[in-house]
């Protein structure tokens, strides 16, 4: 809860003014001119700003960070890379099996179709010399 | 950390197939994808999850990465999405209750003792904030101020909108700012 209610020129207030300080904080928006006046003259606003900068300061310095995970983790990524690898080749392997069966029946059955009709027709031209 | 030409060849190997350097590539580049997980889920275990399923899905998927960034950024990226995916799946409210233990290694060698006790215990503090923060704005906060990701990145790796991604970096960083630098009157409304 602020106590504050300062009102600079504008009639901005210490409120309007803490909900914009997290967006402009980084540079990256422009605050309203008003909120701009406002804070140029409110020094509650001006340390609150000042706050925000050294939070945003320790969080970038937390980039330079690195954790160093329990011993294993690599093992663990390379196995499970090896695992999938796996699981794609047995994938792959299946599915060019099912394509596979699904032609030899394909041929099976064009060829009996076509030997078929090569039957019947024959069977026509029988009847028609005789 | 591997530097940028060497990264380059290694990846361009890894996409021709060459699993050798697809396995430089995970040990140049796992402490950092671990930190992030580790930042992100706030617990070990799932920061393990977290960077497993994300070098599987940076595998299967690194014909599409064009370069255009480096290649842990990318993998930055995808440890987001797999994060996000993580603790959408994960019963909610375990990451609420992390406590103050979550302290952080400092693999960092400074030479001056005391520096380094008071910066230990800055970076002690903010981690502990950023750990109480609800994981939605943890996510946001970590990966734009600390990892320094576009708006438009987090907002797709966390299947957000550009704008709900700014919303949540501004009230994380105001819970933050409550936390870490309290202004008169807010320690006291806090306690209430």
């Amino acid at each position: 809860m602020r106590s504050s209610k300062f009102f600079g020129s504008g009639g901005v207030s210490c409120d309007d003014v803490a909900d914009a300080l997290p967006a402009i904080v980084d540079g990256l928006e422009v605050a309203d001119i008003e909120v701009q006046r406002h804070v140029a003259a409110c020094l509650r606003c001006q340390a609150e700003l000042v706050q925000y900068r050294k939070v945003l300061r320790m969080l970038h310095e937390l980039r330079t960070e690195v954790l160093e995970p329990t011993p294993g983790l690599v093992p663990d990524i390379l196995a499970a890379l090896e695992a999938a690898g796996e699981r794609r080749a047995i994938h792959h392997l299946l599915n060019g099996r099912r394509v596979a069966y699904v032609g030899v029946i394909a041929a099976a059955t064009a060829a009996g179709a076509a030997g078929a009709i090569l039957a019947s027709r024959a069977r026509r031209r029988v009847r028609l010399a005789s | 950390m591997v530097i940028p030409s060497e990264e380059a060849r290694l990846v361009a190997a890894a996409k021709a197939g060459d699993a050798a350097a697809f396995t430089a590539l995970v040990e140049a580049t796992q402490a950092d994808v671990y930190t992030l997980a580790y930042r992100l889920t706030g617990n070990e275990d799932d920061a393990r999850d977290v960077a497993q399923e994300a070098y599987l899905r940076a595998f299967r998927s690194l014909k599409r990465f064009r370069g255009d960034a480096r290649f842990s950024t990318w993998m930055y990226r995808i440890t987001a999405n797999c994060a996000s995916t993580h603790l959408t799946k994960r019963t909610k409210g375990r990451h609420d209750e992390l406590s103050d233990d979550d302290t952080v290694l400092d693999e960092r060698p400074e030479s001056d003792p005391e520096s380094m006790a008071e910066a230990g215990a800055l970076r002690d503090k903010v981690t502990a904030a950023l750990a109480d923060l609800p994981p939605i704005l943890r996510a946001v906060v970590v990966l734009r101020d600390v990892y320094d990701l576009p708006h438009d990145a987090i907002a797709t790796e966390l299947g957000i909108t550009e704008s709900a991604a700014k919303v949540r970096l501004h009230r994380a960083r105001r819970k933050l700012r409550e936390r870490l630098f309290p202004m008169p009157g807010e320690e006291k409304a806090r306690a209430v």
